[in-house]
């Protein structure tokens, strides 16, 4: 169920648009910030704030690289794998990524910490390898940096 | 130095203020035309300015504009396409963490030469940064009464919205765009009607690039044959934001006169080739453009030159690729970067790129026959018949590896390996 508070931020949002399933994504993005990942309940009740049916919801849910209809993890990490990271080493790095983490592309840590996704060009050719940690770009990447960078998560955390 | 146009204002460590981009003539273009002109001029000024679309098609934008009926349906809407997603690219983060301003005052002054109150800009959500970034300034321009409600006192109302993609390449597309922005699942939609006929909810649309955006307040300001003179051929007009990548040593985004010959970009400005490296080949601009052999090393960098070469300007993103670096190995990763975001509707793109990516792969690691150079050819041919450009783009790279480095694709079947390890 969402919260009182949450439905109401919403229902307030999509009341000042013209269209609105024009806030599908802004809504499913909301819904995946409380649940975590985008529940068949957050299908449900999306369908429900924005007046489509719940089919139509998850044809948008399950196209978009940033939407997740599976559980990820606290630090969802998207490391680039196309063409100038991997010239410049990228594919090495994720190896490593999933060594470090002991899990495959697509995988959370037994801890729920980190899910490790391989994703197109993220707009940082100019910083390759690189890769995103919940949106926030890293890069150029070594290993020394990237095991800076878990043991401060894991600290943070 | 240049002259710099759309980086007047960039500084290495901050985003321009409102009151740098109005210091440095920002604005005036937009006080102007609400003050004198009319939505025909804006268009005229911009056509003969031969302000081509710097997001990959190179359609004029001036034309784009005029495509609006005068007496067209409200309402009409502008559409910024910040969702630049193709390898290679990432100008237009730099355009919009520069100055913002300036992308701002072009998106309301093309609102205006069409007579549209609503921009959107569409983003990716790897830039939520610049996605922020634009928030804040849409707010500090309609505090200055340069974006809202009755515009510096003219009566023109303009407001911009940020719209957040949930990420996926085809998303640049035109029609896929406006599908996403309208809550449906984005697949490319066939015009006719075209989306400046009938876009967003049925109503007139016209989408353009951020950079093509950028350019129009300057246009508008100095004038058509300014515009033109900037460029360093007859054929090219205005500046260029050439996003260079790859094997060079400074690797980012300089902002060059249209038309600047590649071997300049590389040796003045992104430093040279990486130590110890021989240039074999770039792909001029994105992921969907070809390969450009070594003997174009000095070609003028614009979209004439480029379309003579039997290549593209694209955007403008160069990748560049020495002798050590393995173009099949380059092209398998593009066909895995395609196939991946093929949005799946048509049956060219969707079962096409993946037997391309596979027979490449087969060649790449080894396993190639002869006769699949034959099948990569056709199944090239095939994805011309898809149902948007996505797929003859993925096209590009494939055909040109073919047409220009036959060699190095035999190479790999005869000796049943990788030459380059």
């Amino acid at each position: 169920m969402l919260p009182e508070n949450l439905k109401k931020e919403l229902q307030d949002r999509i009341a000042a648009v013209d269209h609105p399933r024009e806030l599908v994504v802004d809504v499913l993005f909301a819904l995946q910030a409380h649940y975590g990942f985008v529940t068949d309940e957050a299908v449900e009740e999306a369908a429900g704030l924005l007046g489509m049916t719940p089919m139509e919801v998850d044809e948008v849910a399950t196209f978009y690289t940033f939407v997740y209809r599976r559980p990820v993890g606290k630090y969802v990490i998207h490391v680039c794998d196309s063409v100038i990271c991997w010239l410049e080493g990228g594919r090495s790095l994720q190896e490593y990524l999933s060594q470090k983490l002991s899990i495959a592309p697509g995988e959370t840590t037994a801890d729920g910490l980190f899910t490790l996704l391989p994703v197109c060009c993220i707009g940082y050719c100019d910083r390759a390898p690189a890769m995103l940690i919940n949106k926030k770009v890293y890069g150029p990447l070594t290993p020394e940096t990237i095991d800076q960078l878990l043991d401060e998560l894991r600290e943070a955390h | 130095m240049t002259a710099q146009v759309l980086f007047k204002n960039r500084h290495p460590d901050r985003i321009a203020t409102l009151a740098e981009y109005r210091h440095s003539g920002g604005y005036e273009a937009l006080a102007k035309v609400l003050a004198d002109s009319s939505r025909q001029q804006v268009q005229q000024v911009l056509t003969d300015a031969v302000l081509l679309g710097r997001g990959g098609a190179a359609f004029p934008a001036g034309v784009k504009l005029s495509t609006v009926a005068a007496d067209a349906p409200y309402p009409r809407y502008v559409v910024c396409n910040a969702d630049e997603m193709e390898p290679g690219t990432f100008k237009d983060r730099v355009l919009i963490h520069a100055d913002p301003h300036q992308l701002l005052e072009g998106i309301c002054l093309a609102g205006f030469a069409v007579d549209a109150h609503e921009g959107i800009i569409f983003i990716r959500p790897e830039y939520e940064g610049a996605a922020r970034i634009l928030e804040r300034e849409i707010a500090l321009a309609e505090k200055e009464g340069l974006l809202g409600q009755n515009i510096l006192g003219s009566g023109f109302d303009f407001d911009i919205i940020v719209h957040r993609s949930g990420g996926r390449y085809i998303c640049g597309e035109v029609t896929a765009q406006l599908n996403a922005i309208m809550g449906r699942r984005p697949n490319p939609q066939q015009p006719p009607p075209y989306p400046t006929e009938k876009g967003l909810w049925d109503r007139p649309t016209v989408l353009q690039n951020v950079e093509t955006l950028c350019c129009m307040p300057h246009i508008v300001r100095n004038g058509a044959d300014w515009f033109k003179g900037l460029a360093r051929t007859e054929s090219g007009a205005g500046t260029k934001i050439f996003g260079i990548s790859g094997r060079v040593r400074r690797p980012g985004c300089f902002e060059l006169p249209m038309g600047v010959r590649l071997s300049e970009i590389i040796e003045n400005h992104a430093g040279g080739m990486a130590e110890g490296s021989r240039f074999k080949a770039c792909l001029p601009g994105g992921a969907s453009t070809g390969f450009l052999p070594a003997e174009h090393y000095d070609i003028p960098m614009d979209f004439e030159s480029l379309k003579q070469a039997g290549n593209r300007l694209g955007t403008g993103a160069i990748m560049v690729f020495d002798h050590r670096t393995c173009l099949v190995g380059v092209t398998l990763n593009l066909m895995e970067f395609f196939a991946r975001e093929s949005c799946g509707w048509c049956t060219p793109c969707r079962e096409g790129l993946p037997v391309i990516r596979e027979l490449l792969r087969e060649i790449e690691e080894g396993r190639g026959k002869p006769e699949y150079v034959g099948v990569l050819k056709e199944m090239g041919r095939h994805l011309w018949n898809a149902y948007c450009a996505f797929a003859p783009g993925a096209a590009a790279p494939l055909e040109s590896l073919l047409a220009h480095f036959a060699d190095e694709v035999q190479e790999h079947i005869e000796r049943k390996a990788c030459p380059f390890g």
